[in-house]
């Protein structure tokens, strides 16, 4: 415990529910090194299967491994997994409702030095479009031990996208994650902010900058399907208008999510993200954040813009 | 291992039972998979009916040997054969791809008793069958997983992909299946996208390769039971069938890929078939 990476925190939670679910397999694609899936083929070689680079493959062989009784987990970065494997994935294990897990790892821009091709941007939109599909999306490395126990549980396919670099968590230890639930982690009455990931920990910021300003709600969507739709009327309820931050294209991810949960009592939205247009290669990740408009500052001015005009 | 008159002679009338059931299944007017279907009858009848351990009672019997159709496009082929071993009933058939019916245009897990995965997007399903046969060595169960490809699905990548795959995981409780009936939708095989010569090509890929005429239930059953001896790497059939295999008109024609009968090519069919 106590990791500040959600690519550990993933890593060593298979490793220990491994040790007493024999029926946990994992699958890389030669990833396993960044992955983490390298910790559990040094625990359970046998039940790590590397399938070479070959996404596609790998994605219909867990399928197979899912109808034997297995619960396998698929390993890529999140531009693989979704990109190199979307048919796969579609026919076999949503339209099947197998139970195959799927890590998105290295997510969003936090593979800052790959650039474009490595940066995914499309994967919550992807994965939210698919019927059958649970999509989560943990604030940090605490919360990510938690969703990979709430995957395991939950009998059926579901994505989990990961961030890929080091930050301090926002979310305590042990807290059991309920899938579908948005959770409130600042009380606020103004502005109600919703992010998911990273920016989690940037809207925390933004809502302690601005206290004493504006109160700003702060609400944790680790789930990006199934949504409770209630819980995000009810948590917009009252706030002027809505802010939503996400390390992601704005079109069809965790915004859209809730701009439709909440198109029958709408609030005015801005939505912070990637604003249709694909990432870059950067010599550190803070600075391509930066560069995207993804911080703490970015979400200070837009909830001050949203207060001001509404 | 010794086959006799009696046996082939049953696998024989069983086959012609299942291709009037795909003809049936089909009907008249609307389009259907006769070609794809009866090429690979033979070969799917020797599977349900002389090979595989399975219990159309308990479909999920834990040490099943398991059957995939990764050309799922002939999916009547694959119901017709499960209603015959008793799966569920025979004039079920009739209702395919009727909406709301259990027997969809492609394989459905979720929808038909069975069937092991959904397949219906070519090249897939021997992925998912080299899955299912490490799930098996994996949990130590005592059986084996059958994988039916088409020759003009061999261009999907990923039936390479898996090909490696298996031979890397020494995976000899998974049997691949083509039906090389030469044709696909637009044309013959070798003119539209030439897969050149398939046994060097599953060799130099590590398989053991049997070449049979797909027809012949002898040969068929032999070649599954070869299958069963082969330690240590994956096995191959490669099955020479002809398209349409059983209805005069059919055979051989590209347009019975997923063609539509007349009312007097149904009934001929059905004659020639009994």
């Amino acid at each position: 415990m106590g990791y500040t990476n959600q690519r550990q925190a993933y890593g060593n939670t298979l490793v220990e529910l491994g040790k007493t679910d024999p029926r946990i397999v994992v699958l890389d694609a030669d990833l396993g090194g960044s992955t983490m899936g390298k910790l559990f083929e040094a625990a359970y070689p046998k039940r790590h299967f590397e399938m070479g680079i070959a996404e596609a493959d790998m994605s219909s062989v867990a399928a197979g491994l899912a109808q034997t009784g297995l619960i396998p987990f698929t390993n890529s970065f999140a531009v693989f997994a979704g990109g190199r494997a979307f048919d796969q994935i579609r026919q076999t294990i949503a339209i099947g409702k197998l139970n195959v897990k799927i890590c998105g790892s290295s997510s969003g821009l936090s593979d800052f030095g790959d650039g474009a091709t490595h940066q995914c941007i499309e994967d919550m939109a992807i994965f939210r479009a698919v019927p059958n599909m649970t999509v989560l999306c943990p604030a940090d490395a605490n919360e990510t031990v938690e969703a990979v126990k709430a995957m395991v549980d939950y009998d059926g396919p579901c994505y989990i996208r990961l961030n890929r670099n080091d930050y301090e968590n926002s979310t305590p230890e042990g807290k059991p994650f309920k899938i579908g639930e948005p959770e409130v982690m600042k009380e606020g009455t103004d502005i109600a902010l919703f992010a998911t990931g990273y920016m989690v920990h940037l809207a925390l910021e933004a809502a302690a900058q601005l206290e004493g300003e504006i109160s700003v709600k702060v609400i944790n969507v680790a789930t990006i399907k199934p949504l409770n739709q209630q819980a995000v009327i009810d948590a917009a309820a009252g706030c002027k208008a809505v802010v939503t931050a996400e390390e992601h294209n704005i079109r069809g991810g965790m915004g859209s999510a809730i701009a439709e949960a909440l198109a029958k009592n709408p609030k005015p939205m801005e939505f912070i993200g990637m604003k249709d247009e694909f990432g870059c290669s950067a010599h550190n990740y803070k600075e391509l954040l930066e560069h995207f408009g993804l911080t703490t500052e970015t979400l200070v001015e837009a909830v001050r813009k949203m207060y001001r005009e509404f | 291992m010794t086959y006799s008159d009696e046996l082939i002679q049953d696998l024989e009338a069983k086959a012609r039972k299942i291709r009037r059931d795909v003809i049936v299944s089909i009907g008249v007017g609307v389009a259907g998979h006769v070609g794809g279907s009866n090429s690979s009858a033979d070969i799917v009848t020797a599977l349900y009916f002389y090979k595989m351990k399975h219990d159309p009672k308990n479909p999920k019997m834990e040490d099943r040997d398991r059957f995939l159709l990764s050309k799922g496009h002939v999916g009547i082929l694959q119901y017709s054969a499960l209603a015959e071993a008793g799966y569920f009933p025979v004039e079920a058939l009739q209702h395919t791809k009727e909406l709301g019916s259990f027997l969809q245009g492609h394989p459905d897990v979720q929808k038909t008793p069975g069937i092991e995965a959904g397949t219906g997007s070519l090249g897939q399903g021997l992925s998912i069958g080299l899955g299912m046969a490490l799930g098996q060595k994996l949990q130590e169960i005592d059986a084996k997983t059958y994988v039916l490809v088409g020759d003009g699905e061999i261009a999907e990548g990923q039936i390479w992909e898996a090909a490696m795959a298996a031979s890397a995981f020494h995976a000899d409780n998974l049997v691949a299946i083509v039906d090389r009936n030469g044709l696909q939708a637009n044309g013959r095989t070798k003119d539209r996208f030439d897969s050149g010569d398939i046994t060097a090509k599953f060799l130099s890929f590590g398989w053991h390769v049997i070449e049979i005429n797909g027809h012949d239930m002898r040969e068929i059953c032999k070649a599954l039971d070869d299958a069963d001896t082969v330690k240590g790497v994956p096995t191959v059939i490669i099955a020479n069938t002809v398209k349409g295999k059983g209805v005069s008109f059919a055979e051989n024609v590209v347009g019975f890929h997923n063609g539509v009968l007349s009312q007097e090519q149904y009934d001929q069919a059905l004659r020639e078939l009994s």
